[in-house]
């Protein structure tokens, strides 16, 4: 939206593959994920930080890519949704939520799965209050929280917690 | 039934694509050639234009057209307004048929909303396209300003049509006033009570979005939108906004982001889109941001109540009449006036028997965003009219308001109930659903439970909701009656191919209720095909003859009969050749197991693939058997059907704050039978959610120079999962007598029952403190003052 400012070149590792762009220094790393790469798991609802849905990970980190340049990412690696099944194998959390009917509309569906991701590598048994807390940063008007709550719990207690409405 | 499959809580057939980010949707879709559109929207609530001036941004790298009103005016027709309630007296801009009208697509020579699109820019970016807007420029007349329904009828208030005389778009009367009024007059006890209900933002997270294209080798115009009505829009389209051929006209509506009623319109992007991508011979992308999309997608509730309802002392409702006010926004949307008219007005009963009920609505225009049906549509509002006064009722009298709910009721055998107002309720088992909420939350602790809390400087209070909903749209007579330009039966073709596979080509557009699985189980419990190998098409008008789409809790109940009358067609053709191949009678023969088989002898039998073989190749048919194994259906019901339920909400509220923890939310619902009972539940999370907002803090707000206020999500506020409590559900089973399956509506059913629960649990806490009633949102603001011994409402 800005006068045309001088490409800057970038080299990102996404999803394992290193990407080498030559872009905008205004260019979100969303818009970059979705528009640059083609990769449109990632998605958009606000364009401002709030509702969550461009959440993907950031060195392991889950950050929402609206509120981070391309630039930024320089160096880094990113995993979006399509990099998390491999070989059309489903991740533990990615089958626990269809379990579970974690997934409605399926629009904020890639970001808590990236977010939920993420907080399982650091926290293997988060509570429950945890694990709501940890999702406020993504709005889901379906309501799955309180089944994507539990398919949390069926990763991280496998014996525990079973299937089912 | 045969395979099991109705009532199993089988994993959806949708999630995979979902799951890995493969699932398109409207944004992800990009056409080689595309140009981007951006949208000027007006900053004034009401003003004149006294002049645009776009030859600045026209000048801007990238930008391939500018288009202003005037540009549009002669080749686009006003949007139509296809709900029109009519009542005792309606009013509309008038569209060239002469229907009702709704807006242009763009401002000509005056806004009347902040948000009124006045100029889109076609772009080679979209980056390119938001610069250009950015630069155009426009002269403003500011005129004066009005953001209500009531201060909109005022006399001397600021006039937004010339057609629509003092802004009164719409007077409608439900009842017998007379009657009503006499017995209030007549009453013991009378209660009155201004109930305001503000305006909630759907806030799917997908925003709105189109792409459309034209190919003039073929004449063939194509349009990928979000919508929830992909056969309505294309009909409005062709013939109702750009005259164009319909056959030309193909209609898509890809994987959806949540719609909640948002998406269920014409809006002016997709015949503007279609329009232009012809015109400049590039396929044209849009996609809302979220702020143009609070400014310019429709808004839902916000009325303005005045109840009374009356009754005796011992607990017996007599009367319950409401005076309504509704600002419908600047214009009609598409479906606009059909809320607040016959889903708020005959549902405002609720479930209870009130021999002399009346509503009125008196729908106005300000220099507001449309209005239109969200989740729990129209019946939302009624619910937290009726459960909101039955509760007043009670505290006014002392009695039980659980007690006064069961006085109330029909009983099981008083069905089909005639509630007053227009609508015969088919099925019910009110205080069977009450009862188990209560025993459910432990009702009879609950006087321990409000002295436990006060000693952790807390205040509990429990509220129950008691709701009749409205579901299973609908019986298309009786609907044109209510004054739909339309029609709302259902159709399903259903095909057995040669190989046994199944396609099954249905009229509803799913947007994250999972149909493609339930009505795969539909299929697979009445012929035996596995559900993976029922293929389900929907949503695509050239695959899809003609259909009605998904809004009003109807997909299940009316789409799924229609599927689930078409396996039955499929069946009797099965069992007619089946019999011919087992040289059998056909009285001898049953359909079992996915066979057709000789009674008793199982060992005699063709599977449905080989019967369907047969059909096809058609080598050796029974007479007067046309080749084929297929079934082209139409369901229209008889009736709508009724849910109900009831809710119990617990809250504490913070002694110092005022602030309100939902501590447990208990809810008994009753959609008569289920095939897939996670799915149901599902659905239930969602619409508990989509009240709880409401309740506690989702309201839009204007300041009196009309601009939003909530214009995203930094300042309209939508439920976290931090706020929420952990849901406690369970069902009761009434199958409605009005589908063979027993089905009611499960979508939107429920969230009418949310809102009111939670209010009166809130009233409840506070009620030592005279508090009889608090407006929606309850926020820790209102209920601080309340503390501070200021905030009583009057």
């Amino acid at each position: 939206m800005t006068a045309q400012a001088s490409a800057t070149s970038i080299s990102i590792q996404v999803n394992g593959n290193v990407s080498n762009a030559s872009v905008d220094p205004g260019l979100l790393l969303a818009d970059f994920i979705r528009d640059t790469l083609g990769l449109t798991g990632t998605k958009v609802g606000c364009e401002t930080g709030q509702c969550g849905a461009c959440t993907v990970l950031l060195d392991g980190v889950s950050v929402k890519s609206c509120t981070v340049l391309a630039a930024q990412a320089e160096g880094s690696e990113v995993t979006t949704i399509e990099g998390l099944a491999k070989d059309g194998e489903l991740t533990p959390l990615q089958e626990a939520f269809w379990d579970n009917h974690a997934v409605q509309c399926g629009y904020c569906t890639p970001a808590m799965v990236l977010a939920l991701t993420d907080l399982l590598a650091q926290n293997a048994k988060p509570s429950e209050a945890e694990i709501r807390i940890w999702l406020d940063g993504i709005m889901c008007r379906c309501g799955v929280y309180q089944n994507a709550i539990r398919a949390v719990q069926a990763v991280a207690n496998p014996s525990e917690t079973q299937g089912g409405s | 039934m045969a395979s099991g499959m109705f009532g199993a809580a089988v994993k959806r057939r949708e999630d995979p694509n979902l799951l890995t980010g493969d699932a398109k949707f409207t944004a992800d879709i990009d056409l080689p050639g595309q140009v981007h559109m951006a949208v000027l929207h007006s900053p004034h609530a009401h003003a004149t234009i006294k002049n645009i001036d776009t030859s600045a941004a026209a000048q801007m790298p990238g930008v391939v057209r500018i288009v202003t009103g005037v540009d549009i005016a002669e080749k686009m027709m006003r949007l139509p307004v296809i709900m029109n309630p009519g009542g005792q007296e309606a009013h509309f801009p008038p569209h060239p048929y002469g229907l009702p009208g709704a807006q242009t697509a763009l401002a000509t020579d005056r806004v009347r909303y902040v948000g009124e699109w006045i100029a889109v820019v076609l772009a080679d970016t979209r980056e390119q396209a938001y610069a250009a807007v950015a630069a155009i420029d426009v002269a403003y007349e500011p005129l004066p300003i009005v953001t209500t329904a009531e201060d909109a009828l005022k006399e001397g208030a600021p006039q937004l049509h010339e057609a629509v005389p003092g802004n009164l778009c719409m007077h409608v009367e439900y009842g017998d006033k007379a009657a009503a009024q006499q017995a209030v007059d007549s009453a013991e006890v009378v209660v009155k009570q201004k109930i305001h209900i503000p305006r909630q933002i759907h806030s799917a997270v997908e925003t709105r979005g189109t792409i459309a294209k034209y190919d003039p080798a073929t004449g063939e115009y194509t349009l990928w939108t979000n919508t929830q009505i992909p056969h309505g829009n294309r009909f409005m389209i062709a013939n109702l906004v750009l005259g164009l051929p319909y056959n030309k006209l193909r209609v898509i509506a890809p994987n959806i982001g949540g719609a909640f009623g948002s998406k269920g319109y014409l809006y002016q992007d997709a015949p503007l889109t279609l329009l232009l991508a012809k015109e400049v011979g590039r396929p044209i992308k849009w996609v809302d941001t979220r702020e143009g999309l609070f400014r310019s997608t429709v808004h839902a509730r916000g009325q303005d109540a005045y109840v009374t309802i009356a009754g005796s002392r011992d607990g017996k409702i007599s009367s319950l009449m409401v005076t309504n006010y509704a600002d419908l926004g600047a214009y009609s949307a598409t479906n606009g006036p059909g809320t607040p008219t016959i889903l708020t007005g005959r549902s405002v009963t609720g479930s209870y028997v009130i021999p002399h009920p009346f509503y009125e609505a008196y729908l106005a225009h300000a220099n507001t965003v449309m209005l239109g049906p969200a989740r729990g549509a129209g019946r939302m509002e009624a619910e937290l009219i009726m459960e909101r006064a039955i509760e007043m009722y009670a505290r006014e009298i002392g009695m039980d308001s659980a007690e006064i709910r069961k006085k109330n009721f029909p009983a099981p055998d008083q069905f089909p109930f005639e509630n007053g107002l227009g609508w015969t309720y088919d099925s019910g088992n009110y205080e069977g659903a009450l009862n188990r909420a209560l025993e459910m939350v432990g009702y009879d602790q609950v006087g321990a439970r409000k002295t436990e809390a006060r000693q952790r400087g807390k205040r509990l209070g429990v509220g129950i909701a008691s709701y009749t909903t409205i579901a299973g749209v609908g019986p298309s007579g009786r609907m044109g009656k209510e004054g739909l330009i339309g029609s709302t039966w259902a159709s399903a073709i259903l095909r057995i191919h040669q190989t046994g596979d199944a396609t099954l080509i249905t009229g509803c557009q799913p947007h994250g209720q999972g149909q493609v699985t339930t009505f795969s189980q539909i299929v697979a419990e009445e012929l035996g095909v596995p559900m993976e190998r029922v293929e389900v098409i929907h949503s695509d008008t050239l695959g899809v003859p003609y259909a009605q789409g998904s809004y009003g809790s109807r997909s299940f109940s009316v789409e799924g009969t229609a599927a689930y009358l078409a396996a039955q067609e499929i069946k009797q053709k099965a069992m007619k050749v089946g019999a011919h191949m087992l040289e059998a009678s056909e009285a001898d023969v049953v359909f079992e197991d996915g066979k057709v088989q000789v009674k008793g002898v199982p060992s005699k039998s063709k599977t449905l693939q080989e019967v369907a073989q047969a059909l096809w190749f058609a080598w050796d048919l029974p007479p007067g058997v046309d080749p084929g194994l297929e079934s082209t259906t139409y369901f229209d019901p008889a009736d709508f059907n009724y849910p109900f339920g009831s809710h119990v909400a617990v809250v504490e509220i913070d002694e110092l704050t005022g602030a309100v923890d939902v501590v447990r939310y208990v809810c008994v619902d009753d959609v008569g039978n289920v095939a897939n009972p996670q799915i149901v539940d599902g659905q239930m999370h969602g619409s508990i959610g989509f009240g709880i907002g409401p309740a506690l803090m989702e309201e839009v707000v204007y300041d009196d120079q009309g601009h939003l206020v909530t214009e995203s999500f930094r300042t309209y506020a939508v439920p976290r999962p931090s706020q929420l409590p952990t849901y406690e559900l369970d069902r009761t089973v009434t199958p409605t007598p009005l589908n063979p399956m027993g089905a009611k509506g499960a979508g939107d059913i429920s969230q009418p029952g949310v809102a009111p629960a939670v209010v009166n649990a809130v009233c409840d806490a506070l009620s030592d403190l005279g508090v009889r009633h608090l407006d929606i949102p309850v926020t820790p603001e209102k209920i601080w003052r309340v503390l501070q011994g200021s905030g009583v409402q009057a």
